[in-house]
């Protein structure tokens, strides 16, 4: 469902990925680990479609399409869902209707009638109790004021009302308490099927416990240098990046 | 990004959708000021002799006055003397006091302006007031309104009618040597409402004027008064359209509001004058002075307004607060785009003790738009207690633009507490994408977090105007809201 080539991209001239490869069928979750400024927001932006970003080589198929060439909105219409590392506060927007605005938008790209408002509201309590989200969230102006853990919640809410197929977690895990993210991790866990892939950014095993990827990824400099199962995560929470360091070295001078 | 500043820009940079001008036989003055104007004025209005001498007097005042230049606003001379001061819509009648009276040509205008009388009158129970140029055309529910006592006529009509009423309260808020442009508009006001609002009596409906310049090279110099006597309460609301021209059309209204002990006056305005083309080309010039009074005690006048047209805006809604514990408000949002340039604000003039004033200013500039809120809260030596809180926020799109706020305090009274808070943003890269993200384009996105920006001042917004307002403010920004 998704498929990445050789993807090339930089910000300001710098170059971040030199040369990413990705495979995704439905239904999967793929995590991928990696050093601090090693480019995974970078990819999440890429393929949400950050218009900062320039993709100078290679290329991304979602579902089919050439994804570079859709519009950020046309991704998401498309079922791209961006869980980002750091929400934005919109003043003076209630997260009911922000997200009610984009439910509409994705329904009249799939050319059906906006929700009417009883249904929404079923919806929006059934998605609300999935993640134990306080309802009097919703009617607060987006992430305005929100702690950090609710604000990742709040992700994942908006996440489970908008039913993509293909969900990016940006450290999602970051921020949460302990309950938190177990909640989170169910949420996830609920929405997750066949149709539904997932790729999980993430520094540590915790939230991998829970969604049970069934590939680690490990990126580095730019491009993906080792992936595996979910072992694999293991094995970094263990020794660190050093190891695959000293591997690629290895590799490079034999 | 660069992309999505263009969107922007063009987005902000939509054409002005009333922007049609309609053939109607008008019966016009002459171009030009003098003394003879004034009293054709008064004579086509069949004026008492004491109101032509009262235009005299403010005329001979004006001319000894200069155009005052202390507002953030540039524009060049203007030229009084090439200006019609009196275009009216000739009619059988010189009143037509039904709407069936009303030429049929006058009525598809006013349904493209989206103000259909008959629909008015069927279903949403505001009662309306029509001026077109210089005249008031088709004042609806005005027999409903009668039976409660309350007068919502034409302004001329209550110069017929209701002489007395208008002696005693005609310029008493706001002099005719107030400013320059009060001065003019006391000189050659045509029409404009009269509302009164008797002791005891809450107004059942909103009451709502259109006002509407047509003719070329015609300035429009409405005139509206609102007196709500002790414990009354009246909402009122004020639209206003222009076509597109090229030249630059001069519009110096003043509005007068008293209102009594325990009386409630909202006066809600959305202000739509064209504001001229991509290129700065035509536009009203709308200087408006507009004050209510809150004479008694615990009295309360409240301006809500969403200015969005216009080339050049300088107006200050404002209240004297003489009143013991009265309250005063303003509430504003003002959206400048393309070459608009907007200074306005209001005055809080504290006199009575215990009295409070609000003020809630969101400015939106775009385009290369300039957008100045300036403000005074005065506190008299008297005015014991006396509170203001002022929040004024600016939001600015693009680079091109420019955001200006300037408030003043004068307080002669060390009990007064006078706050002040003030905040600039830019709607961020990361707050589009955000909402791109989610599904919405970036004309949609701008539009919400306009909206949320506004909300404060669109929720104080009566319900009939609050979908219009929206609307407006989503059409001079972008194609729609969602
Ligand atoms: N505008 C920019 N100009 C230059 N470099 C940038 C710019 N934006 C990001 N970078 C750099 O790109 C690199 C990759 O950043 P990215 O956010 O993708 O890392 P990350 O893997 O998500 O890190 P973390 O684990 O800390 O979230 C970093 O070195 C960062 O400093
Ligand atoms: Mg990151």
């Amino acid at each position: 469902m998704l498929s990445i080539k050789n993807i090339h991209a930089s910000i300001d001239g710098k170059q971040i990925l030199k040369g990413l490869n990705l495979e995704i069928k439905p239904g999967e979750v793929h995590a991928i680990m990696g050093p601090n400024g090693s480019g995974k927001s970078t990819l999440a932006s890429v393929l949400a479609g950050r218009e900062e970003y320039e993709v100078t080589e290679g290329s991304v198929e979602f579902e089919g399409k050439n994804l570079l060439e859709l519009s950020p909105e046309e991704r998401a219409k498309e079922g791209l869902f961006l869980a980002f590392q750091y929400p934005v506060e919109i003043p003076g927007v209630s997260t009911t209707n922000f997200i009610k605005a984009a439910l509409n938008e994705k329904r009249k790209y799939q050319g059906l009638e906006p929700l009417d408002a009883a249904s929404f509201l079923k919806l929006l309590r059934e998605k609300a109790a999935l993640l134990e989200l306080d309802k009097s969230l919703l009617s607060r102006s987006l992430n305005e004021g929100f702690s950090g853990g609710e604000k990742k919640r709040n992700e994942i809410f908006q996440m489970a009302v908008l039913d993509p197929k293909l969900t990016i977690l940006d450290e999602t895990d970051s921020g949460l308490d302990i309950d938190a993210l177990r909640i989170v991790a169910k949420g996830v866990n609920t929405l997750h099927n066949a149709d539904h892939s997932i790729i999980v950014i993430t520094h540590y095993q915790r939230l991998l416990n829970y969604l049970q990827p069934d590939f680690v990824h490990v990126l580095m400099n730019g491009r993906i240098v080792k992936s595996g199962g979910k072992e694999l995560a293991l094995e970094l929470e263990e020794k660190g990046y050093d190891f695959i360091k000293e591997e690629l070295q290895e590799s490079l001078t034999a | 990004m660069a992309d999505e500043m263009q969107l922007l820009e063009e987005r902000v940079n939509r054409e002005y959708e009333y922007g049609f001008s309609t053939d109607i036989e008008t019966d016009t003055a002459p171009k030009g000021l003098n003394e003879d104007i004034i009293r054709l004025i008064s004579r086509k209005k069949h004026e008492p002799e004491w109101l032509l001498e009262w235009r005299l007097k403010a005329f001979r005042h004006w001319e000894k006055m200069t155009m005052p230049k202390w507002a953030n606003l540039q524009y060049p001379e203007i030229d009084f003397q090439d200006i019609i001061y009196y275009a009216a819509p000739k009619t059988k009648k010189a009143k037509p006091g039904k709407l069936e009276e009303v030429d049929p040509e006058l009525l598809k205008t006013l349904d493209k302006l989206g103000i259909s009388l008959n629909e008015q009158k069927r279903l949403t129970g505001v009662a309306v007031d029509v001026v077109m140029d210089s005249v008031s055309v088709a004042t609806t529910f005005q027999e409903q309104l009668a039976e409660k006592g309350i007068i919502f006529c034409a302004m001329s009509e209550a110069i017929q009618k209701h002489p007395d009423l208008l002696r005693r309260y005609l310029g008493t808020v706001v002099p005719m040597t107030d400013n320059f442009f009060a001065a003019l508009n006391s000189a050659v006001f045509t029409d404009g409402s009269f509302c009164y609002i008797p002791k005891g009596v809450r107004c059942p409906m909103e009451l709502s004027t259109y006002f509407r310049i047509n003719k070329e090279n015609s300035g429009q110099f409405e005139r509206t008064l609102i007196i709500a006597e002790d414990g009354a309460y009246v909402s009122y609301l004020e639209g206003c359209t222009a076509p597109r021209r090229d030249e630059n059309q001069l519009h110096a209204a003043i509005v007068e509001i008293v209102a009594m002990e325990h009386a409630e006056v909202k006066y809600s305005t959305v202000q739509n004058w064209y504001p001229g083309d991509d290129a700065g080309k035509g536009g009203i010039y709308n200087f408006v002075t507009k004050r209510g009074i809150c004479k008694g005690n615990n009295s309360k006048i409240s301006w809500t307004q969403v200015e969005t047209g216009s080339a050049i805006t300088w107006k200050y809604p404002s209240v004297i607060l003489k009143g013991d514990n009265s309250i005063g408000e303003f509430y504003s949002v003002a959206l400048t785009t393309k070459f608009q340039q907007a200074d306005t604000g209001t005055k809080m003039h504290h006199i009575g003790k215990n009295t409070r004033s609000r003020i809630v200013s969101k400015g939106i500039s775009a385009g290369k738009s300039q957008n100045s809120y300036r403000g005074l809260v005065k506190v008299a030596k008297t005015a014991e207690n006396a509170r203001n809180f002022s929040q004024c926020d600016s939001l600015l799109l693009g680079d091109k633009c420019g955001a200006h706020t300037f408030p003043y305090i004068e307080s002669k009274n060390n009990t007064a507490v006078v706050e002040h808070e003030a905040t600039t943003s830019k709607i961020g890269e990361d707050q589009l994408f955000y909402c791109e993200q989610r599904g919405l384009d970036a004309e949609k996105a701008v539009a919400l977090i306009v909206t949320g920006f506004a909300k404060e001042v669109m929720n104080n917004l009566p319900m009939e105007f609050a979908v219009e307002a929206q609307k407006l403010l989503a059409v001079s920004l972008e194609g729609s809201v969602g």
